[in-house]
């Protein structure tokens, strides 16, 4: 299995995630970019994902919902800033109702992907960066979105001098 | 709906974080702790009731005067979401491995 890497900037608020695939650039960004694969492997098990619209362009966007093993469902959009295929897209994630209307009571977080062609495998970087997000808690709660990370330096501070 | 009392609500404030490191270097009163913000000591007060209430600060009773103490035992679980956060990408790119390997 291959190894990921992850690593917080903290100053910045972000959270970068480096990981090898064994396939070759156009098969993983189609994979990353193409709804149909994607709803395949976004939800971790037993959570589904499902794409209701998506629109890969810039300025286009990505309306989809996390269906839970209890019936839950959490809607979240995606909406491109930057699309150069097949290396580099950008766009910011939101909470949303299944109409797509933000919930503004949620801080977004703005995506950068990039792929690197390795031949037969390709480098995904991911860098995902967040608001000063102050409703943590509320984040938290959506489950195991991936809405939070240490964008408080003095908390992380507190966790690395306690050594937790 | 009762309000939830778990560390994360405790954090989502950043009053709350700041008090919280301003404990980690010795305990303080209240009075020491609210001199360091600009609200009011009520609304301090409050913030130390909310730490209180999640276990995130131990009290000290010296002569008159009560001392909070940071109690780090309790942000494991933050530690512990974190580790979540990294599972969660972890799980999602072994499925993805599996989408890759069926398309060849």
């Amino acid at each position: 299995m291959r190894q990921s890497i992850f690593n917080k900037d903290i100053e910045n608020h972000r959270m970068m995630i480096t990981r090898e695939f064994n396939a070759p650039i156009g098969q993983v960004w189609r994979a990353w970019t193409d709804p149909s694969i994607i709803d395949l492997w976004w939800a971790p098990k037993p959570w589904k994902a499902e794409t209701k619209a998506h629109n890969f362009t810039v300025g286009g966007e990505w309306l989809y919902c996390m269906n839970g093993p209890e019936g839950e469902k959490h809607w979240a959009k995606a909406t491109f800033h930057k699309v150069e295929a097949p290396v580099l897209y950008e766009g910011t994630d939101a909470f949303c109702d299944e109409e797509g209307i933000v919930n503004p009571e949620i801080p977004s977080m703005y995506w950068k992907v990039q792929f690197e062609d390795k031949g037969v495998s390709t480098v995904v970087n991911i860098e995902i960066t967040f608001d000063s997000a102050e409703s943590l808690e509320t984040i938290v709660s959506m489950g195991f979105q991936e809405g939070f990370t240490m964008a408080h330096g003095n908390l992380d501070e507190l966790i690395e001098k306690n050594a937790i | 709906m009762e309000a939830r009392r778990d560390v994360y609500q405790a954090i989502a404030d950043p009053t709350r974080r700041a008090i919280l490191s301003l404990l980690s270097l010795q305990a303080m009163t209240p009075n020491a702790i609210a001199e360091n913000f600009d609200c009011s000591r009520q609304a301090v007060s409050k913030h130390i009731k909310v730490l209180s209430d999640c276990h995130l600060l131990k009290q000290k009773q010296k002569g008159r005067e009560i001392y909070y103490q940071f109690n780090p035992s309790k942000m494991k679980e933050v530690k512990k979401w974190l580790h979540q956060l990294e599972q969660l990408w972890e799980s999602r790119f072994e499925q993805l491995d599996e989408v890759l390997k069926h398309q060849k």
